[in-house]
């Protein structure tokens, strides 16, 4: 068993097919193919890349919503799942350590259920009160925690605006006390004023629980800001992972150099002078996945080799990962 | 005839919406003006009326909505007095928009060249052939691979990117002298959308039209704009050329929504938010819009509605703080 301290979540050559039926044939979804990652205690590692490319799926099959097609995974020096070894734990005391926060604010909130009973729902699950004055007082702490005014405990979900549903959300997933939490695009929805106060709460709470964040979002300003390390994904597969600003600033893979440059800079003079890489053509079907590297179809420096060897993420020194044969 | 400056102005624009729980002034007296050829960049949150003031430029308001004030003047003629059928040779014409799900504003049941054609053989005199030479033309002009092939086929056989460049080619079949794009890019990938906003530039050297873009992203009006309007609450707060609002604003939204993006620079810093929630328009303060909001809110602000006040030749702002700095620097003389 690996040191206890070092890595809250270790994920190793995870794999995640869906089946798809093709007239009589079933082919498989490759929404997430050998995919490898680890996170420390108290660290938030960013998740980033284009709609479809498995990030979603990489958060869910964690926590297990889905059951993982292969790989191992080991949260907190348990392995919860390993599909060589056939393991394949009970996850019920495991969710009380690793939560989610949702993307949308509005269809992750029963619309039927007050605040108080939203929040509660992971105290009952879990068990985690001795009696219903100790679950209220539980729950009011959980809202004042996150900046929500006690006194609303009793209103519906559809009383809130964004903002505030996704404090509701987040105090859900803080009600267990968790280690780890995956937060799945947890701003997108948000307009920009609000953007802040969230992410800012979320860096707070980190600091106060020393929680570890799996970070998903396509905003890569917002991504950079909260993380310290970033990962890129495309078409299932990683394709470069490092520290937050080595990877903003020196960026290795061709991807993640023409995501990096396509993200309009809220800056009208670096804006002026900076010239965009624009990729040709759209991401293709992950039903019919180029051969070799996933990325060659759209890159200005494909070879012969990227078409029929698929390139394994390397260490380029200073746990700088990168898989592409040619840089 | 030329005897215009503006291709555009928008004088007093009053919008109201008729709902259950009473009226809604989404725009609430806002001007602006739009030069041949340049780009206005709309920015703001949901809810602040900039979707609205678009959709009013172009009559296109929802059944229980209402121009209640205001002259939106193209070239010079005022077309808010003009009948349906004046109005609709206008849209099109003169003024195209394409919107921000182009999946939802594409028809589902005709093939893309059906959808294209309309609009042509609808405003110009050319013969169905001819209007099927134009689409394809039109699909070749905003980089659309095999566009005989693609005029054949259903909005949903193309990606989102196609998709929403078939939407410019239709908006710019009938040659328009404004195109307003309203979140033109939110549905789309940051790599998508950095060849869509590539492609409205190109094309705007190429045809020369004027564009108005409607968006909540800074990072993409810093890109796109010559000027820039902020709103928030139905009204303007600042307008100015790109560098007025984003190196020296003048409004305390706009320096509050500067401070609580994450830019590269800031990576390490703590970002500043605005605190409070976004405006209800059915319960409007009494004053400054953003008041409830504002650090530096001052008595006069809950009471009255700041007046726009020129800072520079191109700067205008309508916060009351300006003119409190103006008091003390001495020098309030209006």
């Amino acid at each position: 068993m690996s040191n206890e301290n070092e890595y809250v979540l270790k994920v190793d050559h995870l794999k995640q097919y869906f089946p798809i039926r093709s007239g009589l044939k079933t082919i498989p979804l490759k929404a997430v193919d050998d995919v490898s990652f680890a996170i420390k205690p108290g660290e938030t590692l960013g998740l980033v890349g284009e709609s479809g490319c498995g990030k979603t799926t990489v958060g869910r099959s964690i926590l297990r919503l889905y059951q993982p097609t292969a790989g191992r995974i080991e949260f907190d020096g348990n392995v919860i799942f390993d599909s060589e070894e056939k393991i394949n734990k009970n996850m019920q005391p495991y969710r009380k350590q690793m939560q989610m926060v949702f993307q949308d604010p509005y269809s992750s909130l029963n619309p039927r259920m007050t605040v108080e009973d939203i929040i509660g729902e992971p105290l009952d699950v879990h068990k985690l009160y001795k009696n219903k004055a100790e679950r209220h007082d539980k729950i009011i702490e959980l809202m004042e925690t996150v900046g929500l005014n006690a006194e609303h405990a009793t209103r519906y979900a559809h009383e809130f605006s964004g903002g505030q549903r996704q404090r509701i959300g987040i105090a859900r997933a803080l009600a267990v006390d968790p280690k780890f939490i995956v937060c799945d695009e947890p701003v997108s929805a948000l307009d920009v004023s609000i953007q802040a106060q969230v992410v800012n709460m979320f860096e707070d709470l980190q600091k106060q629980r020393g929680m570890a964040y799996l970070f998903i979002a396509h905003d890569l300003l917002v991504v950079q800001h909260i993380s310290d390390r970033i990962a890129v994904m495309y078409l299932g597969h990683m394709m470069e992972l490092a520290d937050a600003d080595e990877l903003m600033n020196h960026p290795v893979h061709p991807y993640t150099e023409s995501l990096l440059s396509a993200v309009p800079i809220p800056d009208p003079k670096t804006a002026r002078n900076s010239k965009r890489i624009i990729l040709e053509g759209d991401v293709p079907s992950p039903l019919h996945m180029p051969t070799g590297c996933p990325f060659r179809t759209r890159c200005k420096y494909a070879t012969e080799q990227c078409a029929n060897e698929r390139p394994e993420l390397a260490d380029r020194g200073d746990g700088h990962l990168v898989a592409c044969w040619n840089r | 005839m030329e005897n215009y400056k503006y291709i555009l102005e928008v004088q007093d624009l009053h919008t109201t919406f008729k709902t259950d729980n009473g009226e809604v002034h989404a725009v609430n007296g806002i001007n602006f003006n739009l030069e041949p050829g340049k780009t206005l960049g709309i920015v703001g949150e949901s809810g602040s009326g900039k979707s609205v003031t678009a959709y009013s430029v172009m009559q296109i308001l929802a059944d229980n909505g209402n121009i209640s004030g205001g002259k939106v003047l193209y070239k010079g003629e005022d077309i808010v007095q003009w009948d349906k059928k004046k109005m609709s040779e206008f849209r099109g014409k003169c003024c195209s928009i394409i919107f921000q799900d182009p999946m939802t504003s594409l028809n589902p049941v005709y093939t893309v060249g059906y959808q294209l054609e309309e609009a042509i053989l609808l405003h110009t005199n050319r013969t169905k052939k001819e209007a099927k030479a134009r689409a394809v033309e039109m699909l070749t002009l905003v980089g659309v691979n095999e566009p005989e092939k693609r005029v054949k086929q259903y909005p949903h056989e193309l990606s989102g990117g196609m998709r929403q460049r078939v939407m410019i080619a239709m908006a710019l079949a009938c040659e328009p002298d404004i195109l307003i794009a309203d979140e033109p890019t939110t549905a789309l990938d940051v790599t998508i959308q950095a060849q869509i906003l590539e492609l409205m530039q190109e094309l705007q050297k190429k045809l020369g039209m004027a564009i108005i873009m409607v968006t909540h992203d800074l990072g993409v009006i810093a890109s796109m704009c010559d000027e820039i309007i902020v709103m928030y609450g139905g009204r303007v707060c600042e307008r100015g050329t790109a560098d007025d609002i984003f190196y020296s604003p003048a409004h305390e939204y706009t320096k509050g929504l500067l401070r609580s993006i994450p830019t590269t620079s800031n990576s390490g810093e703590r970002l500043v938010p605005i605190g409070g929630t976004p405006i209800n328009l059915l319960n409007m303060p009494q004053g400054c819009a953003f008041c409830p909001r504002c650090d530096e809110a001052m008595k006069i602000c809950l009471s009255e509605v700041p007046e726009e006040i020129r800072i520079s030749d191109s700067h205008l702002a309508a916060c009351w703080m300006n003119i409190k700095n103006m008091y003390e620097e001495g020098n309030a003389d209006e």
